[in-house]
């Protein structure tokens, strides 16, 4: 599938990088919109319902793009508005000494060598604008001290490569003053969107997030439809019947999951998962917890619009918990939500005073990392559980599986979640090869199509980026003989899922709550020769027979 | 920017400099201008200028903790937790901020990435030429800084006849070679050498970083040169430099022109300080990514502006959808 008008193929991918930077000084040359290298344009109704300022209908490729007539002035202002706001802003506009130790920590300067993808030059796109209309030397000496004039082409270079970041943080790991180019392309694009200037992939997901509940813009009817197939898709395989609270008042918890979980293809399992644990918790421990339409939406793309639209999105969770009247809240596997709401939520909406500090009811763990914003991850909470014993795991029920673990960006380099889903593979799984060393952790690539880029006309960038990740992958591949790459993350499963296909086809994408699922033994059960996925198993599960009534 | 024009600028603008101390000392004459007016001038721009950009950064907020993780966090009690890399606590803080002060620890950990053709072959390989430079430059610059206190102590504090004595410990010449001045030179020329060699580094260069590299040659060159070529007068050099510390300024006669381009080119390194690159001195201490705890979700953290926003709320939701709602059976707030 990735092979397409978006991507060419990989024999030529690879022949087309090449590291060595033009002749022309970066300040002479003007991005190239290259089909398979940008996302297409944010659509004038999404804009217009989010009341987003210029909505109209536009083109990324296109000479005009429409813009107000002041927009320098209004870019201008926006940057000073900002620099005023954020601290970070203003340091990373001064302090960068373009020591180049973060050039070559970008997936996409590494696959493609674009020398604009290193993240100094990225940023310095911004602070040559920062220079000269914010500092007297850039005022006086302009291109002597690197300053230049914020003209049309200069606002689509931001706007290019502002869309080839995945705000991964990978570079920020290396800088000597942990400098964030994903700070810096934050800034670049609630100044973007100032002007009306987004991408769809990005901008439809939110709109969608703020009047259904969730980025695909499922209505609660369809909502609930889909959790009764994935509910019936569990009976047909383990002929457990499951029982999905939605919208109910008084449950313990609050679950919200990334919605890629409940409706992309490689996500739904992971989601079975969930819906399998819930149930076993429920019905052995008692615990009641319930999903919600309104606030369906674990992931937030308004962290890749703005702040402003970062928090609409997320407001609607405690507010949700408060209506419902839960305890605390559990969310899902997923990446970007975990930097939102481990680093954003509890201070964009907090304080969740009306909420309990969590403890988990069955193994009586205080979760005091999470006493203020009363929200845990699921993994924590899996692997609370496991650690007591509370869950009755067959890891062999798993022996089809060779996996190998992915570090998503967001958990790893914004939270620090790395030991709680490897200790929980290990725990469900036995046969685990992590990926070289320099690949995983803090030092994990990015799957090339997070903060909103993941698109399929990007397609191009998305493989080149992926370079990296796929060939760690292909390396335990080749050695170990993994078959599954296992993810805490809904936009990996479905990204990784592409480069996948395209990189190291013999390889498939996953969560861990899916392995945890297939591992519960769980009272029961029918007998059955396949997983969640209809993978045959190496050795059949003996549970009631077909005919035989569930209790 | 072309490389030719960054590069050349910086090199003739810094020959320029040390032009306009010799005219202005060996021709007009200029002993109180270059001695006293220039360097005391260059120290005032240089503390108010810091103390400019540090009130500067400081005035805008933190809205967000965002510490940049590179290690397991807190979380539950049976898993260690990286200090360092995560740290939880102000104290924890503490030490990852020193040892990226101390140590450049995150330079450390540099790791170069390549991608070789056929395959394709990804390779790493740690590289660790960088740190060393910036660590060799950083401390020898260091120790020449609190050498030269001896000019300015009476008597010369006993830590840094300590420092001098075992920083010249190699008596090979007369006097006494410091191996911090050749480090020091050495570490910048290796710097600079990089810049202009690797492709990428000298793609992103700008004069404004050439021109701190000449600069700090120009002043390790004419140190070298006025110890050991063209001595210049050390006992009229401390009256000099004592006089500017005790606010009694006084020109001696007799110190060569070679020490005046010295003194000169410290003078501008000194102004130039606070507008440029080299505040990052004093910024990392600042840097939002390295300098707050990775303990966001226990201690909230206050955002100063947070607005409040538009959110669709619950009402309004239930209320748009509210027959889809009612199809399939989920409890509504509002039954009519
Ligand atoms: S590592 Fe940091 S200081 Fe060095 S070039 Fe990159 S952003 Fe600038
Ligand atoms: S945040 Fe990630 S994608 Fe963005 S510049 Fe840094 S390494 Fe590249």
């Amino acid at each position: 599938m990735a092979e397409s008008e978006f991507c060419p193929e990989k024999d030529e991918l690879i022949r087309s990088i090449d590291y060595r930077p033009p002749d022309k000084p970066w300040m002479e040359t003007k991005p190239v919109f290259k089909k398979g290298t940008y996302c297409f344009a944010a659509r004038e109704k999404h804009l217009a319902y989010l009341g987003f300022p210029n909505p109209r209908e536009w083109e990324v490729g296109a000479e005009d793009w429409q813009l107000p007539e002041n927009w320098k002035e209004i870019f201008i202002a926006g940057m000073e508005d900002r620099l005023k706001r954020f601290r970070s802003f203003r340091l990373f506009m001064d302090i960068c000494v373009r020591c180049g130790a973060c050039a070559d920590k970008c997936h996409f300067f590494i696959g493609g060598g674009d020398p604009k993808n290193m993240p100094v030059l990225r940023a310095e796109l911004l602070r040559s604008i920062y220079r000269r209309y914010f500092t007297w030397p850039g005022k006086i000496l302009g291109k002597l001290v690197g300053a230049r004039d914020l003209d049309y082409d200069v606002l689509k270079e931001i706007f290019y490569y502002a869309f080839q970041c995945t705000e991964c943080r990978r570079c920020s790991v290396f800088c000597p003053y942990g400098i964030d180019t994903c700070e810096i392309t934050m800034m670049a694009r609630e100044l973007l969107v100032s002007l009306g200037c987004h991408v769809a992939w990005t901008i439809e997901p939110v709109a969608n997030c703020q009047r259904t509940g969730n980025h695909l813009g499922i209505m609660p009817h369809a909502f609930k439809e889909t959790f009764d197939f994935l509910t019936d898709d569990i009976y047909d395989v383990t002929g457990i019947k499951i029982e999905t609270p939605i919208n109910q008042k008084g449950a313990d918890i609050l679950f919200v999951a990334p919605s890629g979980d409940y409706f992309g293809t490689e996500g739904t399992y992971t989601c079975e998962g969930y819906l399998i644990l819930f149930e076993y918790l429920r019905r052995k421990y008692g615990l009641t917890y319930t999903w919600s339409a309104y606030a369906g939406e674990g992931g937030n793309f308004g962290m890749f619009t703005s702040n402003e639209a970062q928090k609409r999105l997320s407001a609607k969770i405690y507010a949700e918990a408060k209506r419902l009247g839960v305890k605390w809240i559990i969310g899902g596997e997923c990446g970007h939500m975990w930097r939102d709401k481990h680093q954003y939520m509890d201070t964009m909406n907090g304080p969740a005073d009306f909420l309990e500090e969590p403890v988990n009811p069955i193994t009586g763990t205080k979760f005091e990392n999470a006493k203020s914003t009363k929200m845990i991850h699921i993994c924590e909470f899996t692997a609370d559980l496991i650690r007591h014993g509370k869950l009755d795991l067959d890891p062999s029920r798993n022996d089809h599986l060779i996996v190998t673990f992915h570090d998503s960006c967001n958990p790893a380099r914004a939270m620090g979640l790395f030991e709680e889903p490897r200790y929980i593979i290990r725990n469900v799984c036995n046969n685990f090869y992590e990926m070289p060393e320099n690949t995983i952790r803090e030092k994990t690539f990015c799957c090339s199509g997070g903060a909103g880029v993941g698109s399929d006309e990007f397609m191009e960038m998305r493989m080149r980026g992926g370079i990296c990740r796929a060939n760690a992958v292909k390396y335990v591949h080749d050695k170990y003989g993994v078959n599954r790459l296992l993810c805490i993350c809904a936009i990996d499963r479905a990204t990784l899922a592409a480069m996948m296909e395209y990189w190291v086809p013999e390889v498939d994408v996953g969560g861990i709550h899916e392995l945890v699922a297939n591992a519960l033994v769980f009272p029961g059960e029918k007998s059955r020769d396949t997983d969640l996925r209809g993978l045959p198993l190496k050795k059949p599960i003996k549970g009631r027979e077909e005919g035989e009534m569930e209790e | 920017m072309s490389f030719n024009l960054a590069f050349y600028f910086s090199f003739f603008v810094v020959l320029g400099l040390i032009g306009i101390a010799l005219l202005g000392v060996a021709g007009a004459k200029l002993y109180v201008v270059f001695g006293v007016v220039i360097p005391y001038l260059s120290v005032v721009i240089f503390f108010a200028g810091m103390i400019y950009r540090v009130f500067k950064w400081a005035s805008s907020p933190v809205p967000f903790k965002i510490p940049t993780t590179c290690g397991q966090q807190k979380s539950l009690p049976w898993i260690k937790y990286s200090r360092l890399e995560s740290p939880f606590t102000t104290f924890d803080v503490v030490l990852r901020m020193l040892l990226e002060v101390l140590f450049f620890r995150s330079l450390f950990r540099n790791v170069r990435v390549e991608i070789r053709k056929g395959g394709p072959k990804v390779i790493y390989w740690s590289n660790k030429w960088l740190w060393l430079g910036a660590i060799l430059f950083h401390y020898s610059f260091l120790i020449v800084l609190i050498r030269h206190l001896r000019f300015f102590t009476t008597p010369v504090w006993s830590f840094v006849r300590l420092i001098e004595s075992v920083d010249g410990f190699l008596q090979v010449t007369l006097p006494g070679l410091y191996i911090s001045g050749i480090v020091l030179l050495v570490a910048t020329v290796a710097l600079l050498l990089r810049r202009v060699f690797v492709p990428t580094l000298r793609y992103i260069s700008l004069t404004s970083d050439y021109f701190p590299l000449f600069l700090i040659i120009g002043i390790a060159l004419t140190g070298i040169i006025m110890r050991y070529i063209y001595k210049v007068d050390i006992v009229s050099v401390k009256e000099l430099t004592m006089g500017l510390v005790t606010f009694h300024p006084k020109i001696p006669e007799g110190i060569g022109s070679i020490f005046y381009v010295h003194l000169f080119l410290v003078s501008v390194l000194f102004a130039y300080f606070p507008f440029s690159k080299l505040v990052h001195m004093a910024g990392v201490f600042l840097s939002p990514t390295r300098n707050m705890p990775n303990n966001n979700r226990a201690v909230r953290h206050i955002n100063p502006w947070n607005p409040p926003v538009e959110v669709h709320t619950y009402e309004e939701w239930e209320e748009e959808f509210k027959d889809k709602i009612k199809a399939v059976g989920l409890p509504l707030e509002k039954e009519e």
